[in-house]
């Protein structure tokens, strides 16, 4: 407390009857009072717009397109041709060759520097140690063989002509980033509001606003517009990066683009009220939080495709929203998917926005 | 009052919780335009009764009249209508003292301008202010001020001073009594005797979930019946023959708390001299001897045994 305030006589006790003033919708204000709380903590904003940038940036970077890349492979050292095999490899430039010893050579398969290590074991017999699963490595297998074979007299049988393109859709970066886009929109809308939520229940803020005539639908829709409103934002500075960085296209309508967006907010916004609905602590809702979203960041396709799981799990992984969501706006980003093929995840985040925020208003804990 | 509205009718309510009764069949009538005050040591069930009747808590059985109004019938009425400030409220602390009032004005159909809910509490120079830089006494005016926000005929206040320096204490005060004087009902709970005797115009103390005593300060004092207290400290060990006091002129009542008796007489002018000669009488030597004027402490303490803010 200020001095100056000390010194000013305490309080008037005259009778107070105010004048009726103006008020304004609860609903602009509840909206509003989201916006501040969430623009002025650096630490939200820096989450929600800075750190899926420099995530796309920087897998951007690691997975771009090299058209020269070369195969690293090995030659082991022991084998009784290595030097005459060494040379015979050296000379093919989409090849770079090393000598190694046994040990190395383990080490350096393991650890991925070399792709493929080539055992001479006579003049008519050479052996391949690498991985199949790896591709990279049945790649280097392919150019190692080919170029030994031309090498020891295999004539080509048919004669080829190579027409390069480099397509804008099928590269990593396009892949990736509608996934992170899709995955940035379940992280804030999740934590956003789960937290918010859990936070004015611990501090006995929403006890508070209960004990006034707050309806309760226009508090819960004021953190759907705030979603809604970051969620514009957050998109679009995030699908204009990935344009004007990387060529990352848009091929689909804008309007379906945004109808998935706007979806994949409402659901994920939702998810978060069911989070929410009954948490009295940060932890217990944080522990919720992770057990929602951590077989969605694994299996819904963010970073590799959802393809790779087994059949057997496919229903489920296909049936989680962030699955649909996913393929939404990679479908309509990179594929330019119209209405009828985005209709079954469209369906799929509906029921899951309609059942999880039906739950949650069932369940909701105000006091 | 006879024949005035009730602000506030509580019959036989009774909440607990597990196998803990926090109120114990309580009953209270508040008339309308008063300052009712629940006085009661901490976990008397103060709490607990006001938020039964804010509509914030069900209680297990009893029947609660707000205004006229029922909960269970007419909450959204009802809410319209009041105030309620509660104990433990943070509020956001990335908002602003103006924001946060103008927020909770837009839930209310009617009530003041903000600036004139700012300018009473006299937060008009921290207006701009975010309020987790106020301080404790602030903190708890914008409290007020957000309770205020409808123009509530019944304000309830939830021990609005606890834990408050002495000078934000009396600015507190200075605003409730203003409240009284515009014609609010309000209802405060609160442990500091001194506040319900300078706030309250009917005070009910209450213990263990229950009423033991409901009138005006100035009644419950005088259902003492002492004009004032004494308080005598005798010597480490001195034995007091039993009867000593309650027979000496003018004592009306006598109790012992460790070294210290407390004797409750009807004119400290006569009652000290005889206390004196009683005492050299009784060769005990007296180490340290003082008087005050009843307050509500003295009440609680001849109805209870027990102190208001013993832990």
């Amino acid at each position: 407390m200020s001095d100056q305030e000390k010194q000013q006589p305490v309080g008037s006790k005259a009778a107070w009857n105010p004048q009726p003033g103006g008020g304004s919708s609860p609903l602009v204000q509840l909206t509003l009072i989201r916006f501040r709380e969430f623009l002025r903590e650096p630490e939200a904003v820096f989450w929600t717009f800075i750190f899926p940038l420099l995530l796309a940036g920087g897998l951007g970077l690691a997975f771009r397109s090299r058209p020269n890349d070369v195969a690293k492979v090995g030659v082991l050292s022991s084998a009784p041709a290595a030097d005459a095999m060494r040379a015979a490899l050296a000379g093919d430039s989409n090849l770079q060759v090393v000598s190694l010893d046994d040990t190395a050579a383990a080490t350096a398969l393991q650890i991925g520097t070399v792709a493929l290590v080539v055992v001479p074991l006579d003049s008519a017999n050479v052996e391949y140690r690498f991985d199949r699963a790896r591709e990279e490595a049945r790649t280097a297998r392919l150019l190692v063989d080919q170029a030994l074979q031309r090498k020891r007299g295999r004539v080509d049988a048919v004669t080829v002509r190579e027409s390069l393109i480099s397509e804008r859709g099928s590269r990593y970066i396009d892949f990736v980033l509608p996934g992170l886009l899709a995955m940035n929109l379940m992280g804030s809308g999740m934590w956003g509001i789960g937290f918010s939520i859990v936070d004015a229940r611990r501090k006995k803020l929403l006890k508070r606003f209960v004990a006034t005539p707050m309806r309760r639908h226009h508090y819960l829709a004021s953190f759907l517009l705030m979603r809604l409103g970051l969620m514009v934002i957050e998109v679009t500075v995030i699908a204009t990066f990935g344009y004007f960085a990387f060529g990352v296209p848009m091929r689909g309508s804008l309007v379906a683009f945004g109808v998935a967006c706007l979806l994949g907010a409402l659901v994920f916004g939702s998810l978060g009220l069911l989070v929410a609905s009954r948490a009295r602590t940060i932890e217990a809702a944080s522990g919720l939080m992770n057990l929602l979203m951590l077989p969605m960041w694994v299996a819904s396709g963010v970073f590799f495709s959802a393809g790779n799981f087994p059949d057997a799990v496919q229903p489920v992984i296909q049936a989680l929203p962030l699955t649909a969501v996913v393929d939404a706006v990679r479908g309509i980003m990179i594929q330019g998917m119209g209405w009828s093929g985005l209709a079954p995840e469209f369906a799929i985040i509906t029921t899951w926005l309609v059942l999880s925020f039906g739950i949650a208003l069932r369940f909701f804990r105000w006091r | 009052m006879a024949g005035a509205p009730l602000a506030l009718e509580v019959h036989a309510l009774r909440k607990t919780f597990g196998t803990v009764v926090a109120v114990d069949s309580l009953d209270l009538e508040v008339q309308a335009g008063e300052c009712f005050g629940l006085l009661g040591p901490n976990g008397a069930g103060k709490t607990t009764t006001i938020e039964i009747c804010e509509g914030l808590q069900e209680p297990d059985s009893g029947d609660v009249v707000v205004l006229g109004q029922r909960w269970a019938s007419d909450e959204r009425a009802l809410r319209e209508r009041l105030g309620v400030q509660l104990q433990e409220t943070q509020f956001s602390e990335k908002v602003t003292v103006e924001e946060t009032v103008a927020l909770f004005r837009s839930f209310f159909q009617r009530g003041p301008a903000v600036q004139e809910i700012i300018h009473l509490v006299q937060l008009d120079e921290k207006r701009g202010a975010r309020v987790g830089t106020l301080s404790g006494g602030q903190k708890q005016r914008l409290s007020v001020a957000c309770a205020l926000a409808g123009d509530p005929e019944l304000l309830f206040l939830d021990e609005p001073t606890t834990g408050l320096d002495p000078q934000s204490r009396r600015q507190l005060w200075d605003l409730v009594e203003a409240l009284r004087a515009s014609g609010r009902t309000i209802v405060l709970t609160t442990h500091y005797m001194d506040e319900a005797e300078r706030l309250c115009d009917r005070v009910a103390i209450v213990d263990q979930g229950k009423v033991i005593a409901i009138d005006t300060p100035r009644g419950l004092i005088r259902s003492l019946g002492a004009e004032q207290v004494v308080e005598v400290e005798l010597a480490e060990g001195a034995m007091v023959p039993p009867g000593l006091f309650a027979a000496t002129a003018g004592v009306l009542g006598s109790r012992i708390d460790g070294p210290v008796w407390t004797l409750q007489v009807s004119a400290a002018h006569e009652a000290v001299p005889a206390l004196l000669r009683t005492l050299e009488a009784a060769n005990l030597s007296l180490t340290e001897l003082r008087t005050h004027t009843p307050t509500l402490e003295d009440v609680f303490v001849s109805l209870t045994g027990r102190h208001l803010r013993e832990q």
